[in-house]
Formats: C-alpha cells, structure tokens, sequence
C-alpha cells in the first residue's frame, strides 16, 4: 500500500491545490513588494502591481527572475526577510561567476525538510530505516536537504557526506544502511566499488535509493538497481528554490511529483517567454509560494521538461515533470557540476592559449568524463617537452580551480578542431542520457 | 658554432607524421636528421633539413606550428667509445643535455654524428673545440 508523509496535501483534490497556490502567490507577491526591492523594481518596469495578481491564472503577468538577477542581487540583495530571523545560508557552487547565496529562516527549514521527508516516504522509509546521506554536506543543499527529511522520518540519519568509498560501504555494510541517498554517479562508483570487493548484493540491507543533482538515464536506473538489489529514485531541486526536494519520484517511477504546495511550475517557450500549454516542452519555472527568507518569483530554471497531470496510480494528485531533457543554455552538468563553457574558455584565454577548443564529454563506467582539446599555437609552442607538459598541468590545475572538477587536456594540432559554418562546435556530449 | 633545427608539433595520431613529411617530399626538401619527443596526445618531430629557409616556410604555409632551436652537431669517429668521450667533457664543462640524438652522414663512412641541445651553446662549442671535437656549421650539414 502506497505511503505518504502528508497524505491530505499529497492527496489533495485538484480544487484544493489551486486554492492553496492561489491564496499563497497572492500572499508571497505582496511580500516581496514591500521587502524586495529590486522585486518591486522589476514588477513596476512590467507596470505590474500585487493587486493585479488575484491567483495562478495572473502568474503569466509577473516578470521572470534568471540567475543573472540573483547574481547581481548578490549577497543579501533578493533577502525578503531580516537577517535575524534567517537561520542558515546555503550557496550554488558558484561556477559561474558569483554564488547565488540562499537564505532560509526555521519556517524555510521545516518546509524544506518536509519536502524531502515526502521525498523519503515515496521511497519506502520509516523510522525504522537507516539512511545513509553521501550528498555533501556544506554550502550545497543535497547533504543538509536530505538530512532534514530523513530526520523528519525518523530515519536513523548518517550524516557520512561525500567521498571516502572504502568509508562508505564499510557504514553501509555494518551499520545496514536500507537507504542510500546520493548522486546517480557516485551510486553506480559504490556499486562498482562493492563489486571490486567481492561484496555481493545479498550481503546489503540497501531497499531504496535517492538520486539526483545531475542527469541520469533509465539505464543508468536499472545498472543500479539491478547491481545494488535496490528501487532507484530520482529527486530534483535547485538551490535557489531549496534544494533537493522541489519534486521527487514515487513508486510509479514515472516522472517526478512536484511538491505544488510550495512551487508553482509554468513550462515557457525559452525564446519568447511565452507560457506553454500543459504537455508542451519548453523551459521549466518555478515560483516558490512559501519561502520567506528567499522568495522567487518566477525563475528560469534553464532545464527543458514537460509536465503532466495525468492521474498518478500512486495516488498523489501533484503535478509530474518528466526528467530534465536538457538546456536552454549551453550549461553542461559533469559530475553533479554546472559547467559552461564559457568559464573553460576563459582559463585558456587567461593562459595564453587560443580560444579554439572543443569540450568533450562523455560517461565512462557511469562516471562523467571532460576532455578538453585545445589546439596549439605558435605563442605557447616550445621545443621543451617538458614545458609543455608543464603548461598542461597548469591548465588542468586552472580548469580545475574554476570549474571545481578535474579535466583532460588535449593539445590538437591547429586548425584540427571542426568548424562548421565556419563556427567551432565547442561541446560534444558523448553521454547517452 | 651552432645548427639550425626545425621542431614541429604534431598530433599523435594515424597519419600525422607522413602528412607532415608528405610536405617536405613535395617540396623536395632532403631531411638530414631527424627525432621524435612523444607524449601520449602530440609528438615534437625534430629535423635537421638541407634547406632551413624554404622548410620553414613551406611548413608554415601547412599550417604547421613549429619553431626554429640552435643545436651543435658534433663528428665523431665510428668506434666504441667515441660517443662517450664527448660525452665526458661536456659533462666536464658542466653542461646538461636537453636532448640528442644521432644521424649517419653520406660521404664519411666512418664517422658518426650527433645532435646535442644544450643551455649554453658557445660554452659547448668552446669546450668541445678545444678537445679537438669536429663541430659542423650550417654549411656543412645542408651540404652534406
């Protein structure tokens, strides 16, 4: 029998959602007029005030919020509430120039963790699991995200964090973890890891698995699955709306509910911001209804999606968005990391190398690989083999700083890197997701 | 006295090296050494050529990157030991050898020769000279 953690909000008939979207977009639309004024700002340019917005159906007339805004409102410029009743920060990785810094007051936490207790729940937990948390913990939200809903559960929580595999399935192993919450990647290393070790699926307790920060296919589903004994979840959130928790899988493993309670979604066409029907695909935005500290209002996620309503055999009426199917940007996710390349071309500039280069990516044993080929140029040649070994290592060590993941480098030869339209191809993306 | 050697760089990969080469055949330019530094993605392709001014140009025309290095090139007698004992002063003189490497010339058959590249070429020269090492200029490797 399917499971909730709120069973009257997850279940909620269709009427009662809209009513509880209508009247929370209403509240936090006013709360971010009198608190937010760069939100005040950008609603007066639209010539839109709080009174125009009367419930979802007015949501189209509100201006749209990217990532540049929250950037340039850096670091307590969209803070709607007083410092002193936010509690904790958490950051993107900040790859992309300035962090976009999130602030949470306690009533942001609860909810939060609300969502990811829900999250939990779909996945099969109660309070007589042992969850094992290997999100990081820190700045990103993945590790203290799903710590919170494991708590609210009642799940033995182990907060072991990211990285130190041998570390890792030793915990797993004696402490019997039943669910492991991280990304798709890094469960498919642990499986692998296991394997190398002899250690067979039957001697794990593991039931359920949380997966998400980055793309993963249903191959990639079932390889884990099949080779941790486990059901294979996926979980989708972003910082600047909370954190892992935004929508989450259910038994079904047919697209992710979106906990509509707390966001709105509108999927947009990404070239004329115009709001698509349902069943379109187009650019995925939220709106967060009840955050406090750090309310958004309409924000470009970038992530090309679909939504559904289709009645769900789980028995929760939320909204389902299907996987991500890409990007409106050129924005890549290796390794749970965003990565533009941009950033790479701006560490080979930095270097003295050409701005000819092209982005490889691909996924090697369910890991995510980034070579970066750069083509050689008369400045950085030298007939030292050694000191262009060394200016290599110089640049893996640059990528490395801004991108915070560790890349190939390929010196090609010039001219090598194919134009098409006498314009370089900069990314190919091997990855079959 | 030093030598003008051409350094191309090269991808390491099927075919590179004969396009390269296919360059200098067409432009009946004769390669009088010649050595490969390789690392897993490229390869320095070093040659010592008959005619240094029309190589590089017609290398360049190609698209190839490359750049010109001073090296010695140093006669020796073909019999055991003659390679070490040039070796032995200029470690004497206290000098490190980037690289070498060596090539067999047409007209004297008992003489072999090798490519030194050092930090400090006058310094090599003087030293070598002064043990009666035969140094060849660019004259007489291009006609060689």
């Amino acid at each position: 029998m399917e499971r909730y953690y709120q069973q009257n909000i997850e279940t909620a008939s269709r009427e009662q959602i809209k009513a509880w979207q209508d009247e929370r977009l209403v509240k936090q639309v006013k709360h971010v007029w009198e608190n937010v004024p760069y939100y005040r700002q950008k609603m007066e340019e639209k010539g839109v005030a709080p009174d125009d917005i009367k419930g979802t159906e007015d949501l189209y007339k509100l201006p749209f919020v990217t990532k540049d805004d929250l950037r340039e409102g850096y670091p307590y410029g969209l803070l709607a509430k007083p410092l002193k009743e936010c509690v904790r920060i958490h950051s993107t990785s900040g790859t992309t120039g300035k962090r976009v810094m999130a602030f949470y007051t306690q009533h942001d936490i609860d909810l939060w963790d609300d969502c990811c207790a829900r999250a939990l729940v779909a996945a099969g937990a109660t309070n007589e699991d042992v969850c094992h948390v290997a999100y990081g913990y820190g700045l990103f939200t993945g590790g203290m995200g799903l710590h919170g809903g494991s708590h609210k559960v009642g799940c033995l929580t182990l907060p072991v964090s990211s990285g130190n595999t041998e570390r890792q399935i030793m915990f797993i192993q004696d402490l019997q973890s039943t669910i492991l919450c991280c990304t798709p990647s890094y469960a498919a290393y642990l499986a692998e890891s296991m394997k190398e070790a002899g250690i067979t699926k039957e001697q794990l307790s593991l039931k359920a698995g949380i997966f998400g920060a980055e793309a993963w296919s249903e191959e990639m589903r079932r390889d884990i699955e099949n080779s941790l004994g486990i059901k294979a979840y996926d979980i989708y959130g972003l910082t600047e709306l909370s954190g892992p928790g935004v929508a989450f899988e259910c038994s079904a493993q047919s697209g992710m509910h979106i906990n509509e309670d707390h966001f709105i979604a509108e999927i947009i066409d990404p070239d004329t911001g115009e709001v698509l029907p349902e069943g379109s695909k187009g650019e995925l935005v939220f709106t967060s209804i009840t955050k406090e500290a750090f309310p958004i209002l309409r924000y470009r996620t970038k992530d090309i999606c679909m939504l559904t309503r289709e009645k769900c055999p789980c028995g929760r009426t939320f909204i389902k968005m299907c996987k991500p199917m890409g990007r409106s940007d050129d924005m890549l996710i290796i390794r749970g990391v965003n990565v533009f390349p941009s950033q790479i071309e701006t560490v080979l500039i930095n270097q003295g190398y050409s701005a000819n280069y092209q982005i490889i990516v691909d996924r090697v044993k369910n890991t995510d690989t980034l070579d970066v080929q750069v083509e050689m140029t008369p400045e950085m040649f030298t007939d030292n083999v050694g000191e262009i070994n060394r200016r290599q290592k110089e640049l893996v060590e640059g990528l490395r700083s801004m991108l915070g993941l560790s890349a190939k480098v390929t010196l090609v030869a010039p001219k090598s890197i194919v134009r098409s339209e006498g314009k370089a191809v900069r990314v190919i993306d091997k990855r079959k997701i | 006295m030093s030598i003008k050697q051409i350094s191309v760089f090269v991808e390491n990969k099927p075919g590179a090296m004969s396009a390269m080469t296919a360059v200098l055949a067409e432009n009946n330019i004769n390669m009088r050494a010649l050595s490969l530094a390789e690392t897993s993605d490229f390869g320095i392709v070093r040659i010592i050529v008959d005619d240094i001014y029309k190589a590089t140009t017609v290398l360049k025309d190609a698209g190839y990157i490359h750049s010109v290095t001073d090296v010695i090139a140093v006669g020796l007698p073909n019999i055991p030991g003659g390679l070490n004992k040039v070796l032995n002063i200029i470690e004497g003189a206290g000098l490190n050898i980037e690289y070498m490497y060596a090539f067999l010339g047409k007209k004297e058959k008992n003489h072999a020769y090798m490519i030194f590249r050092v930090q400090d070429d006058a310094l090599a020269t003087a030293t070598l000279k002064a043990e009666g090492i035969r140094i060849l200029d660019q004259e007489a490797v291009e006609h060689f």
